[in-house]
């Protein structure tokens, strides 16, 4: 045990040095800014940076200077000053007193001014509005005018189980990858209106140097102007439970005519779903899309195979409210009954109307009823959902 | 044990075993209240609220049992003339500590009302018109909130009418005022020696005070049956009644000093110059009747 | 201890466990509070190496997710409450009284009660680990040490047992701050004006101000939080009007005068330590006091500075960034007097001087990059990363629990009647001084390097700087045992221990024998 951890501490370091001159371009500093904000905050980060360098290396060395020279081995005796009474002593105490107010206030605290400025103006000259929603642990993203409106969808992290149990081989973008990135055209202003479903979480691109809260039940807005093409990577920082360390921010920002034509192809797979939605579904393939749907939002609580973990997040397999009817004689939607559950919600369960396609909820209901160990036998139409809408 | 100073003997107790013993008790008394309420939230652990009750009661028992032999100790002590003037001064300066940080713990609701009505209110009725999701909400105070899900739970906005300042309130305050001002003239009847004032002006305090909580029980009684007004009306029911809550509360407490204070009066306890007994518990007072007013000003008038 | 050495005529008191349990006498008391700390700090740290272990490399290896957020919330916790502010006022209880002229603490019996609400608020905290091992309710609270709504009004159970821990450490600390105020106020020698009185007293009393200002509020605060989860009230809900903010606004209210509450001991009792070891007095005494009022005022006007980036309003934000920096003047003047006491001085470096030189550089950095925190822009960025991390282990662990360290060596020796191993007591030093570099040097660049905080699997860039940084940990936590037996064996026994144990101390605890007579003055001196 001790021997393992003494290799592995061995290997560490080893790695780390090696490493560290590797990577040091990333790993030390901010990441390369691509919007103004994070220009302006890497400038007065490093500007800051060097100030505090200062500060420290002068100190340090007055005291080191100090150490060295006043000390009794070399036979230094000591003086009796109290002060400060003197004049001189007076002014010296006052130095240190005098140099941080001009940093704080002057050297540091214009350019703070001008960034904060700069940070919270998020109306002016913007030319496109998207709208963020965090929830436990996705994050939901709406385009809200110009021809992009409408577009919305949910971003889940896709990196799979076993990797972050360490059954297999970790990828590039090891917890920093989802399914539906954001993208966004380069060299337009966006402002990005944040809020959430249940608790705070904070929506952070490093690259971008935005970071906001959100907050339910609040709008809070942030904006972006990303100055080069290319695909950016965050996540939430604000601990949000379980999941917070697994809800990761991806933005593709492309050129004006490579974002025209996702948003197009996005409008066409959306007519092509909503059309869907008012088919009629077979079992199949209800039970094949439901699947997938619940793997990658159901299963962090309820578990792949739908045991849950009690008392916290309740078991599906013979659940009382999964293997009891949807309807009443009147065919009216029963409180508390499964569609219920999963359309609204309930304490830590998140409502999922607002997450998920009709079609989605109708595929993740049947797959509930007819698997993980249940056989209902019904089935659930996304009309049906669609009706309750 | 006494020791030689300058100042004379200051009195350091005996080793006590009630601090021990209040701290057994207030484990019990809230590990059990936590155990009791779990059923609130979480079905599956509803068996522990039984067994909570029982620890809660042990608690208490715990507690009022200290509370006898502690202060009884402290009476005794003060009677069997081991607090001087030295002592006397410590008391008082640690009474006047801890109604500071009584008045912290006010503050900090004060500081929530505020918020609530300058700062969240009207922001969550001014956002950005275009996007807000709250399209007919006003941010007019009194406010229960815009409505809407939390955390899966529907809240929809309660109808009720806010509570007004000038009917049971108004005399609340003017029962307060007066008790302050009997409290004040038995002090004067304590410095002049003059015993029967002092009983008789600290038998008008307690009866004020009863009086003012027996009102507060009714008019709560008239909020939850009547205006609709209750702990889950929003912004305005929280704050309400956390507040004037926690007041009342703290009238409970002061009344029941005052009845302590009372019959050691009647017992013939304190003398012109030694009393921090009474002076204590009627500094207390005080504090309870200034956060009154500020309540009655913040709370029910404006 | 030592201390219960008989063939003191006043020393009728219990033994054995009933004289801990019903004590009055301010040193008993002291040691239980120092005791206390120190157990609770090797809980504490016990937990973070968990932590630190599930961070050794990406992936989850050790816990899941949920238990990861509990350990770290408790640990921080266990460490501020339980461990570094009974520290603290262990040694108010120790050394006020010692450093006044005073026959003891102004109230004693409350004194008592203040120390033994403190075990009951450490079960309320760690109880429902050992619950959870019962299947009842799923552990701890997981929210980090602030109680965040609505996270929190989600939680579990784990949630209630910490609010009521919160309550009982907070009646605690207000119980030892009227005692410490009472002790100032009332109890001085005849002629020990305020002015005379050491920086130890000062920044005691300080912190005892802020502590009866502030803690009230964290107790309203969390009483909030429990109505809103079991009773109905909306105050940290939109839909009924309330705002999640509003909570941290009171939290921090509260968390930042108490990052002072945590220093401002150390802050006096440091210039002690510099004075003793240079043989020369203090410098700028009164400048110094007057700089912690002036902390200790500013402290309640910047809370807003840990939630920047939650959309205040640009008057808001500019205010509360200006003023944060304001913090940065008296401190300033601080750490001037700190190294002009040692200027021209004849230095020795015994271990309780290492660590007070060693605490001016590393405080320094955590002051330092605390103020460039105050930046509103570039905190966008910092904000919940490990970058803050770094920073307030260098104030907490560097700032605090070191410069608690440098009291226990200077002090130790006064307390027990014996002797240190100085070579033990070097050890120590450069050990935990390496170590905690090691371990939150990385830390630094992690943030900056875009690693959030409080996660318990990270993105595979950060797997060299976590590597190093837990190899750090483990090198600390194990320095600490070196302390631990340190203090052990001189409680038990060694060389003995003169009533002027440092040959430049000044200051009325040393004029009474090591270890002090079980009453400390019976005759109170005179201060001319
Ligand atoms: C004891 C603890 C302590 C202390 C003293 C401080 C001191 C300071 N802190 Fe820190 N801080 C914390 C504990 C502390 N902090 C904690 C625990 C958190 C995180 C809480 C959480 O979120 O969980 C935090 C977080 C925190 C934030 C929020 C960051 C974020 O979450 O986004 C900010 C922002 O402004 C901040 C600022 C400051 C400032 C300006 C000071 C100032 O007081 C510093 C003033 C000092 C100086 C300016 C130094 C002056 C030095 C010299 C002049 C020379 C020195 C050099 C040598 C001797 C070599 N702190
Ligand atoms: C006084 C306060 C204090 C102290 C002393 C410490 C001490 C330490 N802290 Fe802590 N810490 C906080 C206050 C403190 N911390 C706070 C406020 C937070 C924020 C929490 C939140 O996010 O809500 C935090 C969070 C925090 C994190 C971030 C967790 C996260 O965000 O995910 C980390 C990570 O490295 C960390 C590490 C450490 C380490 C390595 C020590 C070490 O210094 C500990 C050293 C001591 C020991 C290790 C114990 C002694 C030895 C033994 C028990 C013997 C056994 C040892 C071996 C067998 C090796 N702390
Ligand atoms: C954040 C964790 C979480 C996620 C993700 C989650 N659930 Fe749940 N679920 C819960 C909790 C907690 C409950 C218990 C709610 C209650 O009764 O208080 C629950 C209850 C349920 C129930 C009722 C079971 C019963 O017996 O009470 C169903 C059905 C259900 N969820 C389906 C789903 C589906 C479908 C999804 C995904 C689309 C999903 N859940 C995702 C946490 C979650
Ligand atoms: Cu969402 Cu953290
Ligand atoms: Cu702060």
């Amino acid at each position: 045990m001790a021997f393992q951890f003494l290799k592995k501490a061995g290997m560490g370091l080893m790695l780390a040095v090696w490493s560290l001159a590797a990577h040091a371009e990333y790993a030390w500093n901010f990441p390369k800014p691509v919007t103004p904000m994070a220009a302006d905050t890497l400038l007065v980060h490093n500007k800051f940076m060097v100030i505090i360098m200062v500060i420290f290396v002068v100190v340090l060395g007055i005291m080191i200077y100090s150490i060295i020279r006043h000390r009794k081995s070399v036979g230094h005796k000591a003086a009796d000053f109290t002060g400060p009474s003197t004049r001189s002593q007076v002014i010296w105490t006052l130095v240190p007193f005098a140099i941080l107010l001009y940093i704080d206030f002057i050297l540091m605290g214009i350019p703070a001014y001008h960034s904060v400025v700069l940070m919270e103006d998020t109306k002016n000259d913007s030319e496109m509005v998207i709208k963020v929603t965090g929830s436990q642990w996705r994050w939901q993203y709406e385009y809200m005018d110009g021809e992009a409106q409408g577009i919305k969808f949910v971003s889940n992290m896709t990196t799979p189980q076993e990797q972050i149990q360490n059954k297999t081989e970790k990828g590039e973008h090891y917890l920093l990858e989802v399914d539906n990135h954001v993208v966004l055209p380069v060299d337009k202003k966006v402002r990005i209106l944040l809020t959430s479903n249940d608790v705070i979480h904070t929506w952070w691109v490093p690259a971008f140097g935005a970071a906001r809260d959100a907050i339910p039940g609040f709008l809070r807005e942030t904006w972006v102007k990303i100055e080069e093409p290319g695909t950016y990577r965050g996540q939430c920082k604000e601990l949000c439970g379980k999941g917070h360390g697994f809800m990761p921010v991806v933005v593709d920002a492309v050129p004006e005519e490579q974002f025209k034509e996702w948003v197009a192809s996005k409008k066409t797979e959306m007519s092509a779903a909503s059309a869907g939605a008012d088919k009629e579904w077979s079992k199949d393939e209800l039970l094949t899309q439901g699947k997938a749907v619940y793997e990658k939002n159901c299963a962090v609580c309820h578990q792949p195979g739908g045991q849950g973990m009690p008392p916290a997040f309740p078991a599906l397999t013979g659940s009382k409210i999964v293997t009891a009817p949807n309807f009443d004689a009147d065919g009216k939607l029963m409180k508390d009954s499964h569609i219920d559950r999963v359309f609204n919600g309930k304490g830590m369960m998140p409502a999922w109307k607002g997450t998920l396609s009709d079609t989605d909820i109708a595929a993740v209901i049947s797959y509930e009823r007819n698997a993980l160990g249940n056989s209902m036998g019904d089935l659930v139409q996304p009309s049906q959902i669609k009706a309750l809408r | 044990m006494t020791t030689q100073t300058h100042e004379g003997h200051y009195f350091v107790p005996n080793p006590s075993i009630y601090p021990a013993i209040l701290s057994t008790g207030i484990l019990l008394l809230v590990a059990g209240f936590i155990l009791s309420i779990t059923p609130d939230r979480d079905q599956t652990l509803a068996y522990l609220a039984t067994p909570g009750k029982g620890m809660m009661l042990a608690g208490f028992l715990a507690i009022i049992y200290v509370l006898f032999g502690w202060f009884g100790k402290i009476v005794g002590e003060s009677e069997g003339g081991k607090y001087k003037k030295w002592e006397d001064r410590s008391f008082r300066i640690g009474m006047i500590v801890f109604i500071a940080s009584e008045v912290a713990f006010f503050a900090a609701f004060f500081g929530a009302l505020f918020y609530m009505r300058v700062i969240s209110v009207p922001e969550i009725a001014n956002f950005d018109p275009q996007f807000t999701p709250y399209k007919d909400f006003l941010g007019t105070w009194p406010s229960a909130g815009p409505g809407g899900t939390v955390l899966g739970t529907e809240y929809k906005v309660p109808q009720f009418t806010p509570m007004g300042a000038w009917g049971i309130p108004a005399i609340n305050t003017l029962l307060l005022l007066t008790s302050g001002a009997t409290v004040t003239w038995a002090h004067w009847g304590l410095l002049n020696s003059n015993r029967r004032q002092l009983i008789i002006g600290l038998m008008m305090t307690v009866a004020l005070g009863i009086a003012f909580l027996f009102l507060q029980g009714y008019e709560y009684h008239h909020a939850y049956s009547e205006l609709g007004l209750t702990l889950g009306s929003g912004a305005y029911g929280a704050t309400f009644f956390m507040l004037t809550g926690f007041h009342g509360f703290h009238v409970t407490l002061g009344t029941i000093m005052l009845i302590v204070i009372l019959a050691r009066s009647m017992k013939g306890h304190f003398t012109a110059d030694h009393h921090f007994g009474f002076e204590g518990v009627a500094w207390y007072w005080h504090f309870v009747d200034v956060v009154w007013l500020l309540l009655f000003v913040l709370v029910y008038w404006l | 201890m030592s201390t219960a050495t008989a063939a003191h005529h006043h020393d009728d008191h219990p033994t054995g466990i009933m004289r801990w349990l019903t004590t009055t006498n301010h040193k008993d008391i002291g040691t239980m509070y120092l005791t206390f700390s120190l157990i609770m700090f090797l809980v504490g740290g016990s937990m973070i190496l968990a932590v630190r272990a599930e961070l050794f490399q990406p992936g989850l290896q050790l816990m899941q997710p949920e238990f990861f957020n509990q350990l770290i919330g408790v640990h921080a916790l266990v460490m501020i409450f339980a461990a570094l502010m009974p520290a603290a006022t262990g040694f108010a209880n120790w050394m006020l009284p010692l450093q006044l002229g005073a026959p003891d603490m102004a109230l004693p019996r409350l004194n008592n009660w203040g120390f033994w609400l403190l075990p009951p608020a450490a079960i309320l905290l760690t109880a429902p680990f050992i619950l959870a091992l019962f299947g009842i309710g799923d552990g701890a609270i997981a929210t980090g040490w602030t109680f965040y709504t609505p996270l929190s009004v989600q939680g579990g159970i784990g949630v209630d047992f910490a609010i009521f821990a919160v309550h009982l450490l907070g009646i605690s600390s207000v119980m030892g701050s009227i005692n410490v105020l009472v002790t100032i106020f009332n109890m001085r020698a005849p002629g020990m004006t305020l002015m005379k009185m050491p920086l130890f007293a000062w920044g005691w009393m300080i912190t005892a101000f802020l502590l009866i200002a502030t803690i009230p509020v964290l107790a309203g605060a969390v009483t909030m939080l429990l109505t809103d989860r079991h009773f109905g009230t909306h105050f940290f809900d939109a839909a009924g009007g309330g705002d999640p903010i509003l909570f941290q606004h009171l939290f921090w209210f509260f968390g930042h005068p108490e990052v002072y509450i945590l220093l401002l001991p150390v802050w006096g009792l440091i210039p002690h330590i510099l004075s003793a070891f240079s043989r020369k007095p203090t410098y700028g005494y009164k400048a110094q006091i007057y700089s912690f009022w002036a902390i200790g005022i500013l402290s309640v006007v910047v809370w807003a500075h840990h939630f920047f980036t939650v959309g205040l309003p640009i008057p808001a934000l500019l205010y509360f960034m200006y003023s944060t920096m304001a913090i940065s003047l008296p401190l300033a003047v601080l750490f001037f007097c700190w190294i002009a006491t040692m200027w021209k001085g004849s230095m020795t470096f015994e271990t309780p001087m290492l660590f007070a030189t060693g605490w001016i550089i590393l405080f320094g950095i955590g002051g330092l990059t605390g103020l460039i925190l105050a930046d509103v822009a570039a905190d966008a960025q910092y904000h919940h990363s490990y970058f803050v991390v770094a920073h307030f282990h260098y104030t907490l662990f560097a700032g605090g629990i070191m410069g608690i360290m440098a009291g226990v060596y200077y002090w130790l020796p006064k307390m027990t009647g014996h002797m240190y191993s100085e070579t033990l007591g070097k050890l120590h030093f450069w050990l935990t001084a390496i170590a905690f570099n090691v371990t939150f040097i990385p830390q630094f660049f992690l943030g900056l390097a875009g690693m959030p905080r409080r996660i318990p699997d990270y993105a595979l860039q950060f797997s060299e700087f976590n590597m190093i940084s837990t190899i750090g940990a483990f090198t600390l936590g194990l320095s600490q045992l070196i302390m631990v037996y340190n203090i052990v064996r001189c409680v038990r026994g060694g060389k003995k221990a003169e009533a002027k144990v440092w040959e430049g101390a000044e200051g009325l605890e040393w004029t009474l024998p090591s270890p002090p007579p079980y009453h400390s003055f019976t005759e109170q001196p005179v201060i001319k």
